[in-house]
This record gives structure tokens, C-alpha cells and sequence, in this order.
């Protein structure tokens, strides 16, 4: 079994036994971050505990909100000024903050959002789930708009993405949401906590600094004249359609040889990943395709992909969600099975190798 | 003859008409922002936070950076924009359901943090831009098209009297409640803002300000009537006066050392 890129063995550096939270938010303070606000909520509670002494080490901004509303919308006042910010909470938080994630959409103001996913629905339970995919891909909010997701898998991506979704962010003017959830954000693993690359935020041509020797300038969503608002849409529209050129990516493990696929993200990607595992040993031809771009989706390779390899299962930790992503791909010729374990129900191998044998 | 120009138009007022109704107090209570914007030299580092309701728009009449909140969000934007960048001069302008309702949260948590940012609350006892409907500042009895009886302090509470729950913060350094019915109450009007301005350029916490202002539409009287509407009805259910001013006491201690004070000399 080739090791995947998400693991710390492919990196130079010192490998450090990391939690996934501690790992993200080491991440985005390496990748420049200048203030996070956010409101406590399992299981994501170790993000703002350490970035509340962490953050002003590096001379940043902590600030422990009264509510996620509030958190969301600080976040877009920071944001607004072009300082690198984040904030981080689970569903309840997450749906709480859709109004602002409208907002900072509709005002392409970028920040970074992430969601450390807990079961649901409503109160729900801190156990894992990949339950709030519809959410996060859909937009989440009021108006037609999208935000970029990235999934990690793994500690190691969880310390990475923060700079990359910095970067997206900032080069889209666009939120950015990384899709944890509660097994990535308590594991514990090795992972190299160095930045491939240092943070380059981009020249500043938009952000709310006082008019000095410029004109004034303004950031909203709402545009009442005439035609305005759906000429502001198309400009959206137009950002949207050049992110789902440029940005699907996906990874592809033992698919050469294979005779089944699996399309899974996130958490259960790992766990199919020890299902394949198991699966080899017996002799079945089994491969994984792994979104690392839930939004835009990965669905151009997916479908070249599937045009060898015909029989796919869809697992994931929900009801099928990512499912309808894959449906939309791939041709009628493709036999697609599911096997989902909403509620905070975590598949094992076993439990992923015997639906393989269903195939 | 040698002539001077006594009256005119703030630098960091657009030229251009405004969307309010004749009448409405919008037009002044700008006025005196911009007043006070020009007055203090802020033009160069002012970002101004609209609210959801009539004065959304004010980023078309500012000449200023400015950003639109949602509903009830402003305090909130203008927290993460002061903390992220201090230099800045942030203040939010926001109407009665905007700061007293949906907004009460973020409004009081603000306060009691003492952000250093200056809030100009219009109070005008309704909604103006859903057309007219109960404010957590409509007065008992008042018709309101969603308190058609009037409004009713059994079942809907009384109307909340913001300058006062302010004062009550530590963190607030000023808090008044003024009016701008008639010139002598516009003056004093123009003296609270600029005191709300020094609370946050002074660095003594939050400065307040609330507003009693004519909504002529909603009100369905001329602006004469209106105007007296808010003398006698108003002020008697929100006495104007001075509830809160730690900035004095803080500008005796600490003046000769404050960042920015030479900003008085402009």
C-alpha cells in the first residue's frame, strides 16, 4: 500500500505527535493569520484555546466572541481591513454564522471558516459526522453564492490547508471553508509542523484602511439600482465559474489496477483506506478516490475515471450528501452504491470491506 | 466687501441629494457626523459601518471608507475592524430595531468589552424602511402597523431607553441622549457627537450617542408636527441629558499623554 501524501512521512522536517486542532491552528498562524474570533463549542475547543495565548506570541488578535453570531461578523469587520482572519466552530456554530457567510460572499471579503463537524441535526451530538456537506458546498446561507471547501484528512492537512486557504481566499476574494470534523480534529498523529511556503498575502486594492490619498471606498452586498444586482451576481457568477476551472482537485490511491472504486473524503477516506487495505489481501482490485476540493468538486476526473473503473462505493459518515455530487458526474453506465452511517456512526474497515463484496 | 463663508457643507458630506423623506432627522444627525468628521481631521482614516434600515445607505453620503452590516451585526463588524487595525477611526450609525433589538446582544457585549468606537443610535420610535412597525422604542400606546391598537406595555414591554443601559458599562466612557427637533437641541446634538468622537480618539472606551429623530412617513404628520411629536411625546418617554461621562475625568488624567489629542487642533 503506497503511503498517501497526506501522511508526515513524505515531508522533510521533524515530524511532531500532533492533535488535528492544535495542528490547524498552528497552521494558520504559520500562514500569517492576524486575528481569529470565536465562540466555544465541541469538538473544536482546542483551536481558539491555543490560538488564545499562541496568536498574540505573534503579535495577532484573540478574541473569545459572545456568540457565533457575533464571532462571524467580526470576522468580517477584520477582514475588511485585509488582515488574514478566521474562525472556527462546529453545526450549531456553522448554521448560526450563514448570515455572515452570505454576507462576506456577497462582499467577496476572504477569510477562512472551519467547520470541526459534530452530528446533528439540531443539538445533535459531539460525535463525528460528515453530515454538514450540503451546508458547506451549497453555500449554507440566503442568495446564490459558494465558498470554497477543502477536506483534509489528516493532521498533517489539517496544519497545510490553512495557508492555502489563505492564499484561495485572498486570490478569489472569496471565504474559504475547511470541512474537518470531530475524529480529524481530536486524532492525534505525526505531522511535520513546518509551512511549505511562507504566507504571501496579495497587494491590497480593495480593503477598508481610511481614504489616504484615494478615493473612499465601500464593501457591500446590496445594490438597489436598475439592474445592479444582477450585474453584481454575474460578476460572482463569473468568479464561480473560473474557480470550478482552475481548483478541482482530488487524490487517487491504488485506482491504476482498479476494478472498484471508492469515492470518499475526509475521515472516511481513511477509514476506506484500511477497507482497500483489507480488501488487497484478499485479491480485490479496490482503489480510492479522495475530493480534496469539496467545493468546486472534483467531478471532471472523477468521471474520466469511471469511465474504466464502473462499479463505485460512495462512503460517507451522513445519509448521502456527497452522493448527489457523484450522481452529477459520472455517466448512467456507472453502478453507484452508498454506504453512509449518519448520527455519528463511524464505519470500520470491516464494515466498508463487506459492502466492497456487495459491489 | 470682503466675504467669508460662515455656513457650508462638510467636506465628508457628498454633494447630492439624499433618499430620505423631507423632514426626516437622518439629514441632520449626518450633518453633525460629518461635522465631527471634518472637525477631528478624520477624513484619511474613518471607516463608517451602516446598518440594516434607512441609513444603509450612507455610504452613498460619507465621503469615508465604509461597510454594510447585517441586521443587527454592526457593533460587531466595527469590533473586528477596530481590533484588527486600532489606527482606524470606526464608528456605526445605526436605527432603533438595528441597535435595540436584533442587535441588543452584540450592542451590549460592545459596550461592556468598552471597544473604543463611537455610536450614533438614531431613535425614531419605528421601523422607516419595513414601513412602520413596532420599535423595542415605540412609545406605550403608539400606532404602529404592527401594534394597530397602539402599543400595549402588558403584552409588547415599555420602550427601552438605551442611553441609560448604556452609561451602566464600564466600558463606555459617554453616553447622552440628545434630540434634534429644533437649533438649540441640534447644537447640543453636535456637542454629544463630538464627545462620543473624543471617547474613542482619547482611547477612554465606547462613545454613545442616541438620537430622538422625526420619522415624518411613518409618523403620517408634516415635519412641523413631527417635530413637536418629538419635543413632547419623545422627550417625555426618553428625558434627554448626559447619563454617562468617565471621558472627562479620564481626559484630566490622562491628556498630556494621549495618542492623537493634536487631532484637536485641525
Amino acid at each position: 500500500m503506497s503511503p498517501s501524501n497526506h501522511g508526515a512521512a513524505a515531508r522533510p522536517g521533524t515530524r511532531k505527535l500532533v492533535q488535528g486542532n492544535i495542528a490547524l491552528a498552528e497552521g494558520a498562524v504559520r500562514a500569517g493569520l492576524n486575528c481569529y474570533f470565536g465562540y466555544p463549542i465541541t469538538p473544536q475547543n482546542q483551536i481558539p484555546e491555543y490560538l488564545s495565548w499562541r496568536l498574540p506570541e505573534t503579535g495577532g488578535v484573540f478574541l473569545q466572541a459572545e456568540s457565533e453570531l457575533a464571532s462571524i461578523n467580526m470576522v468580517l469587520g477584520a477582514a475588511a481591513t485585509g488582515a488574514r482572519v478566521m474562525t472556527s466552530s462546529s453545526g450549531p456554530g456553522i448554521s448560526l454564522m450563514q448570515e455572515g457567510i452570505s454576507f462576506l460572499a456577497g462582499s467577496q471579503i476572504p477569510c477562512l471558516i472551519v467547520d470541526v463537524m459534530r452530528c446533528g441535526p439540531g443539538l445533535g451530538g459531539i460525535k463525528p459526522t460528515q453530515a454538514d456537506y450540503y451546508q458547506a458546498t451549497r453555500g449554507g446561507g440566503h442568495g446564490d453564492y459558494r465558498t470554497i471547501v477543502l477536506a483534509p484528512f489528516s493532521a498533517q492537512e489539517m496544519f497545510d490547508f490553512p495557508m492555502r486557504a489563505f492564499d484561495l481566499a485572498e486570490h478569489y476574494r472569496n471565504p474559504v471553508l475547511i470541512l474537518s470534523d470531530a475524529i480529524l480534529g481530536q486524532l492525534k498523529e505525526p505531522a511535520v509542523l513546518e509551512p511549505a511556503g511562507i504566507p504571501r498575502p496579495l497587494p491590497n486594492t480593495w480593503a477598508l484602511t481610511g481614504a489616504h490619498n484615494r478615493p473612499a471606498r465601500n464593501l457591500r452586498s446590496m445594490y438597489l439600482s436598475g439592474d445592479d444586482q444582477e450585474i453584481h451576481n454575474n460578476v460572482l457568477w463569473e468568479k464561480y465559474n473560473r474557480i470550478e476551472q482552475e481548483l478541482p482537485e482530488a487524490e487517487q490511491i491504488e485506482t491504476d489496477d482498479a476494478d472498484i472504486l471508492i469515492v470518499a473524503f475526509g475521515s472516511a477516506a481513511r477509514i476506506a483506506l484500511s477497507a482497500i487495505r483489507l480488501a488487497r489481501e484478499e485479491g480485490l482490485r479496490v482503489g480510492l478516490f479522495r475530493p480534496v476540493t469539496l467545493y468546486p468538486y472534483p467531478g471532471k476526473a472523477l468521471r474520466e475515471l469511471t469511465s474504466r473503473v464502473n462499479r463505485v462505493l460512495v462512503v460517507e459518515m451522513n445519509m448521502g450528501q456527497m452522493l448527489d455530487d457523484v450522481r452529477l458526474a459520472v455517466t448512467d453506465e456507472v453502478r453507484i452504491h452508498f454506504y453512509g452511517r449518519p448520527g455519528g456512526g463511524v464505519p470500520t474497515p470491516h464494515d466498508i470491506l463487506a459492502k466492497i463484496k456487495e459491489c | 466687501m470682503v466675504m467669508k463663508q460662515v455656513f457650508g457643507r462638510p467636506e465628508t458630506l457628498c454633494d447630492g441629494a439624499t433618499h430620505y423623506c423631507g423632514g426626516c432627522g437622518h439629514g441632520v444627525a449626518h450633518r453633525l457626523v460629518a461635522e465631527a468628521l471634518d472637525h477631528f481631521g478624520l477624513h484619511d482614516k474613518a471607516v463608517g459601518v451602516a446598518p440594516a434600515g434607512c441609513s444603509v445607505m450612507l455610504y452613498d453620503y460619507f465621503d469615508v471608507d465604509t461597510i454594510e452590516s447585517a441586521h443587527g451585526r454592526a457593533l460587531a463588524v466595527a469590533t473586528g475592524m477596530k481590533r484588527a487595525n486600532p489606527s482606524l477611526f470606526v464608528f456605526t450609525y445605526q436605527g432603533d430595531g438595528d441597535l435595540a433589538s436584533i442587535g441588543m446582544c452584540e450592542t451590549i457585549h460592545t459596550a461592556n468589552r468598552g471597544e473604543k468606537i463611537t455610536v450614533v443610535f438614531i431613535n425614531n420610535a419605528v421601523y422607516g424602511m419595513t414601513g412602520g412597525q413596532m420599535a423595542p422604542t415605540t412609545l406605550p400606546g403608539q400606532k404602529t402597523t404592527t401594534t394597530p391598537l397602539g402599543r400595549s406595555t402588558a403584552t409588547e414591554g415599555a420602550p427601552i431607553k438605551m442611553a441609560e443601559l448604556m452609561a451602566g458599562f464600564d466600558g463606555v466612557a459617554y453616553s447622552e441622549r440628545v434630540a434634534v427637533y429644533d437649533a438649540r437641541h441640534v447644537l447640543r446634538a453636535r456637542k454629544a457627537i463630538y464627545r462620543a468622537f473624543e471617547s474613542q480618539i482619547h482611547q477612554a472606551g465606547m462613545g454613545f450617542v442616541e438620537v430622538l429623530s422625526p420619522c415624518v412617513t411613518n409618523l403620517k404628520m408634516s415635519p412641523e408636527k413631527a417635530q413637536a411629536w418629538v419635543a413632547e411625546e419623545m422627550c417625555a418617554a426618553f428625558p434627554l441629558g448626559l447619563f454617562k461621562d468617565t471621558l472627562s475625568q479620564y481626559e484630566k488624567e490622562n491628556a498630556p499623554a494621549v495618542e492623537g489629542s493634536d487631532a484637536h487642533a485641525s
